[in-house]
């Protein structure tokens, strides 16, 4: 799943007419197929960045299923999102080995250094923080990821170098 | 189909290939104790009450999923299965708020039922209790969240509905019962028709209350009470007094709410009778005028609140007809005030219903107020045990005049198909002065959905009437598409029609799983709508009157005022 813009959209809306036309096609063209569910979920929340209200009630009147059914999907699996995630998301391991390397303090450096906590999104949109249970590099422990891009054997001290990069790369 | 030979602790029982052990068991006269299967409802094997031994199965399996084999030998009580069972138990009750004593289910509690069968310790696992706020956002249904048990049999009952207002939330511990984005149930899909209610096994869903308004009334000298009911209460009130499934107790009913104190009963099969006069007179002007059809019954409002909320393009196809609820608050605050020479004020209406969707109903603003309470079967038992009235020693009594007679056929609309049968019973007569038939076979019985073509007077009249919800929205989707073609059709929102209603009493799964309560509830009232004189609702002594004092004739301007009403398109994912 790559997520590619940050959905600014209030709940009424579907995003830009670009991102409503996109999850419109989706719908099409997957509803027939059974259990489609869940690849719709992954490819909305590529186009949205998460699965605001409006999105789900466009899926649920879509598929021809209950909104409350498709909120159990959603609230059911970690990856999915019911806020807004940054521009580049941020998810720190905090599975066993990267959690014994001392994660949990990569964890709360992210946190300092950016002013929220895990689960949010910064006010300028550009990051928002998540844990996540091991991300299969425990060589390199501890991990993070920024986007699609892994960072290894972490210390607290890299942190803000990294976030800088980032904060250069979207300007 | 091929049957299967097997040994429930070593008795032989021999069932259709396919049987579930939980299903060959109960010939086997064994019961297994389960939570989250419910007869038609549920059946998912996630509450592991029902696990047993069985031969050929690596550890133990859930009784009401697990089909049976040839040769297979079940032992459902083992110390193994028992204590299995315990230890579920005692997770549940780790969990659940304890309030047993004031719990509306105490005593008829499945919960509290097996715990004291099995010994349950309900300390003996120490879990999280926070506090979660009661949904008391509807004026029908009370949500308690910290009861819930999380058996899924009101998202079952739910989804079977094609409703979908609820669901579960979450993974894991965390998992709980609710609506999408945590939304009330007034702001969710939610139609009110309390099917989650009599599916619930523990007391994390019950009605609105408002018996104590009811005493208040009653207590108050300035104020004039009356009940009256709904038809298909008599055939269940008996249930919540321990009398078998299916017994018509509307003497004892009657003889009872007169024991409540200074109150006036009146029976509502009137107002089914006047129903069915303005519906089958809308009908035939709709099919004379070229109107929109078909026409869709109106009387059930869970079934109006789905259309206003789902198919809001259907609304046209709504007959104007007030529900009988309704039409009696109104014929009440109107014809009969001005009669009497009561103030509107003083008079207090009581209803009582089989249904929670009704309690919404009376809230709606184009109502007017006109039934100042509706209560559930349930809750009018509540108050004659209150009373202290021994009601299986009552004598029978009759209803209070100018509303005590009825046709057959404002009886029979407690059960689905009765509707259907009623009108065509004054449609027919209508139609051709000579029509003696007051039977029609085809539109009764449980099937989710029935049809029917008759030729009367030369003119042919397509029906179709469909009970539960997903079988009405079947029936919409086709009509939608073309590919069902009728004149009339009747809604009831509930399986089985108002006699298996939201607001009738609560049976144990033990009864439910094992008897066919729509059926045996809906026998009552066709047996006494057979022992009726009047079959015909146009032949009803009381709607001559009440046409001949107060509205002239069917759809009349003052029966449109009093009588009808319209609804709002409130369109909700």
């Amino acid at each position: 799943m790559k997520q590619e813009n940050v959905c600014t959209a209030c709940e009424e809306k579907l995003g830009t007419p670009e991102q409503e036309a996109r999850l419109k096609a989706l719908i099409e063209e997957c509803k027939s197929t059974p259990g489609c569910l869940m690849h719709i979920l992954q490819e909305a929340q590529g186009i949205y960045g998460y699965l605001p209200m409006q999105v789900q009630k466009t899926i649920a009147e879509g598929l021809g299923i209950s909104l409350s059914e498709v909120y159990g999907v959603v609230t059911f699996y970690s990856q999915f999102s019911l806020t807004p995630k940054g521009k580049n998301r941020i998810s720190v391991c905090l599975g066993t080995a990267c959690y014994v390397k001392g994660s949990d303090k990569i964890l709360a450096e992210v946190e300092k250094e950016l002013g929220i906590k895990c689960g949010e999104c910064t006010e300028d949109g550009l990051f928002s923080i998540d844990s996540c249970r091991c991300v299969g590099a425990c060589g390199l422990a501890p991990v993070m990821m920024v986007g699609e891009e892994v960072y290894g054997k972490l210390t607290p001290d890299m942190v803000h170098g990294i976030l800088e990069q980032h904060r250069e790369e979207n300007k | 189909m091929a049957n299967v030979n097997l040994k429930i602790n070593n008795i032989p029982v021999t069932v259709p290939e396919g049987t579930t052990i939980l299903e060959a068991a109960r010939l086997a006269h064994i019961e297994i104790p389960t939570l989250c299967y419910l007869k038609d409802v549920a059946c998912v094997g996630s509450c592991r009450m029902c696990l047993v031994e069985a031969t050929g199965a690596r550890g133990l399996v859930a009784a009401c999923v697990y089909p049976v084999a040839e040769g297979m030998e079940v032992q459902t009580n083992t110390p193994k299965c028992r204590k299995s069972r315990k230890t579920s138990l005692e997770l549940l009750l780790s969990k659940h708020k304890k309030k047993c004593l004031s719990c509306e289910r105490n005593h008829n509690c499945e919960l509290q039922r097996l715990s004291a069968e099995y010994g349950a310790d309900e300390d003996r696992f120490e879990g999280e209790t926070l506090e979660h706020p009661l949904d008391l956002s509807a004026p029908y249904v009370v949500r308690d969240r910290d009861k819930c048990i999380n058996c899924n049999r009101c998202v079952a009952a739910c989804q079977k509905q094609h409703v979908g207002a609820i669901g579960p939330i979450g993974r894991g511990y965390n998992v709980h019962i609710g609506s999408a984005f945590e939304m009330s149930l007034m702001e969710s899909v939610c139609v009110g028709c309390g099917q989650c209610i009599v599916a619930c096994p523990v007391g994390a869903l019950k009605e609105r209350t408002t018996v104590d308004e009811v005493w208040d009334a009653i207590q108050n000298t300035q104020k004039k009470v009356v009940f009256f009911t709904a038809p298909s209460v008599r055939a269940t009130l008996g249930e919540a007094f321990g009398l078998p499934v299916g017994t018509n107790v509307e003497g004892k009913m009657v003889a009872a709410i007169r024991r409540l104190g200074n109150v006036e009963v009146f029976n509502m099969d009137v107002t089914a009778d006047l129903t069915i006069m303005e519906e089958a007179t809308e009908l035939l002007n709709r099919i004379q005028n070229k109107g929109t059809l078909p026409m869709f019954t109106s009387c059930c409002p869970g079934w109006v609140k789905f259309v206003e909320q789902k198919y809001p393009e259907m609304i046209p196809n709504l007959s104007t007809c007030k529900s009988p609820q309704e039409m009696f608050g109104g014929l009440l605050k109107t014809y009969y005030c001005e009669k009497n020479g009561i103030d509107p004020k003083d008079l207090y209406v009581v209803s009582v219903i089989p249904c929670t969707a009704k309690k919404y109903e009376c809230h709606r603003p184009e109502m007017n107020g006109e039934v100042d309470a509706a209560i559930t079967t349930r809750e009018l038992a509540r108050m004659i045990k209150t009373a202290g009235i021994r009601f299986t020693e009552l004598p029978d009594e009759e209803f209070d005049n100018p509303f005590a007679i009825c046709s057959g056929g404002g009886t029979i609309f407690g059960a689905t198909g009765g509707v259907m049968e009623a009108a065509l019973r004054v449609a027919a007569r209508a139609l051709d002065g000579k029509f003696e038939v007051v039977d029609f076979p085809e539109v009764r019985g449980t099937l989710p959905i029935k049809e029917a073509t008759y030729k009367i007077a030369g003119k042919t009249v397509r029906v179709a009437v469909a009970n539960g919800l997903a079988n009405a929205a079947e029936i919409i989707e086709g009509v939608k598409n073309g590919t069902r073609q009728y004149d009339f059709i009747e809604i009831m929102a509930c399986p089985g029609g108002c006699v298996n209603g939201g607001g009738q009493p609560t049976l144990p799964d033990s009864i439910r799983n094992s008897v066919e309560l729509k059926e045996l509830r809906a026998a009552a009232l066709y047996r006494s709508d057979k022992e009726n004189k009047v079959r015909r609702s146009s032949d009803s002594p009381v709607i001559d009157t009440i046409y001949a004092e107060y509205f002239g004739s069917p759809n009349s301007h003052k029966a449109h005022e009093v009588l009808h009403t319209s609804y709002k398109a409130d369109k909700r994912i």
